[in-house]
């Protein structure tokens, strides 16, 4: 019996990404493949739970990378949190593209199953990385692998045109900003490791930091991983859009953004200490930088037409919330933060979900287009209902939780300014999520025979399965959050205070 | 066959010698000359594996050889460390892959009854650059510097047969070349007259032993003799802004020998620059004057010329403006005079070479296969020629300095070594450089994976024995940036020992 581990869990997607070029163009085959391999790492992941909630795991070390520094993984509360959306909804996204990419008749799918199986690895590697090199690798091996399927309709010239933009932004940020901040802790404090409090302490202590520097050093890394698209580094992800929607659905609402906001939770966690800051009196801003990202996202999102555009820019601003929730530089705030990684996961990937149905069913991708939808498609548009609400963080949905978790925790650090961010932007997450719901389910229809009308019923039965399915995640989470919040929990007790 | 350890450093010299002389003297038409040449080669890599053994059985003591056993301040003397046993591993084993991959591009690019002569002059070249790591004689070095640059002046000449601008190009080479190499012989002759000695360690004992005395002070010929050095050097190394020879040279020669001179001969300019800066006059001046101008052509040398790259639209002159900017970041990196900064120039002599070798190879291949390198000459090549082209984005991706591969590894130790020093717009000057460097890679992997193919030229994978030596590199290279333990270490161990000398 092979036993779970961080490193099999790397392993089993890129087994998987072999498997799928050798099967090459017996799709059925290929298919069984993917949705094998997805099946087998989720329990593989699920396995390691126990290990995650004891706290960090002792590090397996693969491989000298740098003389003093090894490619090192461990399982921790945090990770395992996003370890764990990422390799359900891979299940769920998994049966989505079979029925997507089948039906939308979209070429290179080979490459396509390829690329996301080594996305999924690389996520793994991120979300179990034991020091600071190990995830900056797989954060790049990231961005890399998910070009191909940013540019998946070249050599349309919009593809290019965000490929380059994509790319650009991301590694721009990364090797400016975040390279120099991961060289700048090794040579300040000679270790790179992840350890609850942060690496700093003793050199912050001894005065061979001073104050300033850490607080630069912070500034660098929180900047440095574009994935978390705090403004203005956020402009890559309305770019990446031009993508076919399975990869919007799960990296571009789920793994790859989440790698972002993971990085600044871990970083910020198990790097830095976010106690640190607080004595020190660094990072203060962050707070406001993210209030502002998520009010100016909203804003932004309010005047978009295109559908999948408007989800871009809720997902900027709802990333935003779990910087916020980290920079309240306290446990209760890490904690929130922790599980709206998980909850926005579940709505976002929903309403992705149901915008892709729409655009394979109806060929509409854009709001004004969507009057009367709702009959027609009324398994998708629920399902896209229920998201919206978790966007928005109304009962019974898991978005709910998270927020309550946030507002509570800006209450007790007394944060006035993350309180009224919360609730400007849950009104302005309602101000252009229901005028959707609305047009949907109570806009008569445009009358049968309007020129340009296709008829259509539901999407094919694999996109319907997969967003109901989320959205029924979505809601079951509200009653029972039990796993994440464990997690969540696990994290919060971890740090020192 | 151990009574031919202590011959070692001298055989690493005279194999490629000899094996060069006896090339010109096989037949002419077949593939008789290419085999001798890769057995040689293969040989070289054998010696230069030993040679690095012996050097790691003791690492604290140098290996010295006088030849005819004249004692070191008369005869000559051949003084192996770990340092250039290092540099030598890297040009034999690129000499080896280079001569590997030499055989379809020279069928296709030199006449047929000429193959002897080639080989002959390719070997002769990788005597002279072996020699001049091997020697610690200064008159030797400035010998067997005329050798492998006259040698490559020729083989860039041979890029004639398939563009005439290749004689242009080799001329230019050879005028500024030749300045170059008179200069060194000047300065060299300067401090002969000083010091009595051309053995670079007495050389060394001598300064030290005027400065002692207090008559160094205010000696304008050690001073002028530094100079002339210095500006030779730069002009050998291709340090921007001394490199103007390089950028044609490298796209007009052959397509063997711009992988081979790419990889391997400004290396061997870097390594002197390391002999005479830090152990020849380490301690006998405060060169921090000089190592800042260096850093400061480095890194203009870095910006510029990445920007000269992105605007190319030859992929060979990309590579070849790209050499220079790469050229740069070594530079940069010993200028800083500390562990990390030598560390990442020692380092990053490999790791380019490596990347850099296997890109040139790729755009040979295409060449082979379609005539020239233009830019749109590489129009849908991914579908075509999907192996060339995977090893071309492995080994850009290691130029940007992506992780998992070998050009990230340096990066780290540069940025690292910049930071030693506080110095953080030295790291950002470096790393904006890297990003310019995405934008002209990725100008070709656009093109190549993008842009719709013409239809009408049949064009084929690039013929087996190329894609083996591309591969060989592109695997080195991740390889290298996956697990950098050992390299690493033996750098960090040359950095120290060439700093030792300086403080």
């Amino acid at each position: 019996m092979i036993e779970p581990s961080p490193v099999l869990a790397i392993a089993i997607p890129l087994v998987g990404g072999a498997l799928v070029v050798a099967a090459g163009a017996r799709r059925n085959l290929r298919e069984a493949v993917t949705l094998l391999t997805s099946g087998i790492l989720f329990a593989t992941v699920l396995a390691l739970i126990p290990a995650a909630l004891a706290g960090p795991s002792p590090t397996t070390e693969v491989l000298h990378v740098l003389p003093e520094i090894p490619l090192a993984f461990h399982v921790e509360p945090l990770g395992m949190i996003y370890a764990l959306i990422a390799s359900g909804l891979w299940i769920l996204n998994s049966v989505y593209s079979i029925g997507y990419m089948r039906a939308n008749r979209e070429a290179h799918q080979t490459r396509f199953y390829l690329c996301f199986a080594l996305s999924i690895a690389s996520v793994m590697g991120i979300a179990f990385s034991a020091n600071m090199l190990t995830l900056f690798m797989c954060y790049e091996v990231l961005s890399l692998v998910t070009y191909p399927l940013v540019t998946h309709k070249a050599p349309k010239v919009a593809a290019i045109r965000a490929g380059r933009t994509y790319l650009g932004i991301l590694v721009s940020a990364s090797v400016l900003l975040m390279l120099p901040a991961m060289v700048g802790t090794w040579m300040y404090t000679g270790t790179l490791d992840f350890v609850h409090g942060g690496v700093f302490g003793e050199a912050l202590e001894r005065g061979s930091v001073p104050p300033w520097l850490f607080g630069f050093i912070f500034f660098l890394f929180m900047y440095g991983i574009a994935k978390a698209a705090l403004m203005p580094f956020h402009r890559w992800l309305p770019a990446a859009m031009v993508a076919p929607t399975p990869v919007s659905a799960l990296l571009h609402a789920v793994a790859v953004v989440k790698a972002g906001v993971f990085s600044v939770c871990k970083i910020s966690t198990y790097l830095i200490g976010v106690d640190k800051l607080a004595e020190y009196g660094q990072g203060g801003w962050l707070l406001y930088a993210a209030g502002i990202s998520v009010i100016a996202a909203s804003l932004i999102a309010l005047f978009q037409d295109n559908l999948k555009r408007r989800l871009a820019y809720s997902t900027v601003s709802q990333l935003s919330y779990i910087t916020m929730g980290a920079a309240m530089l306290n446990p209760l705030g890490m904690m929130a933060a922790a599980m709206h990684i998980a909850a926005h996961a579940f709505g976002k990937i929903t309403l992705f979900f149901a915008a892709g149905s729409i655009y394979t069913a109806a060929h509409k991708t854009k709001v004004s287009e969507l009057d009367g939808i709702g009959r027609r498609m009324p398994f998708t548009m629920g399902a896209f209902t229920v998201g919206c609400l978790s966007m928005i963080g109304l009962p019974p949905t898991v978005g709910f939780v998270s927020k309550w978790m946030l507002l509570g925790a800006a209450w007790t650090a007394e944060q006035y300014f993350a309180i009224g961010v919360l609730v400007v932007s849950t009104l302005l997450n309602a101000a252009y999520f229901l005028p959707i719901v609305y047009r949907a389910f109570f806009r008569p229809p445009p009358s049968p025979g309007t020129t340009g009308e296709p008829r259509h019923g539901e999407a094919p039965w694999p996109i319907v399965v997969a967003v109901t399915g989320t959205a029924l995640c979505a809601a079951t989470l509200f009653f029972y959050p039990s796993v994440f919040a464990e997690l969540a929990l696990a994290l919060m007790k971890g740090m020192p205070t | 066959m151990d009574a031919l350890i202590p011959h070692l450093p001298v055989l690493l010299v005279l194999t490629p010698l000899f094996g060069g002389l006896l090339a010109a003297l096989m037949p002419r038409r077949g593939p008789a000359p290419w085999m001798w040449s890769l057995l040689v080669t293969a040989f070289e890599v054998v010696l230069a594996l030993w040679m690095v053994k012996q050097v790691q059985r003791s690492p604290q003591e140098t290996i010295t050889y006088l030849i005819g056993w004249w004692p070191a301040e008369y005869g000559i003397a051949y003084v192996i460390d770990a340092l250039n046993a290092y540099v030598i591993l890297v040009v034999a084993l690129l000499a080896f892959v280079s001569t590997l991959y030499a055989k379809s591009s020279v069928e296709d690019e030199i006449p047929k009854d000429r193959h002897n002569f080639f080989y002959s002059i390719w070997l002769l070249a990788i005597c002279g650059m072996v020699g001049i790591c091997a020697t610690a004689d200064t008159f030797n070095i400035y010998v067997l510097l005329e050798i492998s640059s006259l040698t490559v002046y020729t083989l860039i000449a041979m890029g004639k047969y398939r563009d005439r601008r290749a004689l242009t190009a080799s001329l230019k080479y050879l005028v500024l070349g030749s300045i170059g190499a008179t200069f060194i012989l000047l300065g060299i002759g300067y401090l002969l007259m000083l010091t009595g000695t051309l053995n670079m360690p007495d050389m060394h004992e001598q300064l030290m032993l005027m400065k002692a005395k207090g008559t160094l002070e205010g000696n304008r010929t050690v001073l002028v003799g530094f100079a002339f050095i210095t500006v030779g050097l730069g002009l050998k190394m291709a340090m921007w802004p001394l490199h103007l020879w390089l950028p044609n040279a490298y796209t007009f020669a052959p397509s063997a020998v711009s992988a081979l001179v790419a990889s391997t001969a400004t290396k061997v300019g870097v390594y002197m620059a390391f002999r005479f800066i830090f152990t020849l006059f380490g301690t006998v001046y405060d060169s921090s004057a000089t190592l800042a101008l260096m850093a400061f052509c480095g890194t203009l040398g870095i910006i510029v010329s990445s920007i000269r790259a992105a605007q190319a639209n030859n992929v060979k002159k990309i590579l070849a403006y790209s050499s220079v900017g790469q050229l740069g970041y070594i530079v940069v990196g010993f200028s800083m005079a500390n562990e990390s900064g030598v560390a990442a120039s020692v380092i990053h002599i490999l790791n380019h070479a490596v990347t850099k070798g296997a890109m040139f190879m790729a755009c040979g291949a295409v060449v082979l296969r379609m005539g020239n390198a233009d830019l749109k000459s590489f129009y849908g090549l991914g579908r075509r020629m999907p192996a060339t082209m995977a090893a071309f984005t492995v080994g850009g991706l290691g130029l940007i300095g992506m992780p998992l591969t070998s050009g990230f590894i340096s990066k780290f130790y540069l940025v690292s070594g910049a930071l030693h020093d506080g110095q953080w717009w030295l790291a950002l000057v470096v790393l904006a450089g890297s990003l310019i460097s995405i934008v002209y890679v990725w100008r070709v992997i656009e093109v190549i994976y993008f842009k719709k193919t013409d239809k009408r030229a049949p064009v084929a994978e690039a013929p087996f024995t190329m894609l083996i030596a591309m591969w060989i590199l592109v695997s080195a290279s991740v390889v290298l940036g996956v697990d950098a333990e050992l390299t690493g270490r033996l750098a960090e161990f040359a950095a120290r020992a060439l700093i030792g000398g300086a403080s």
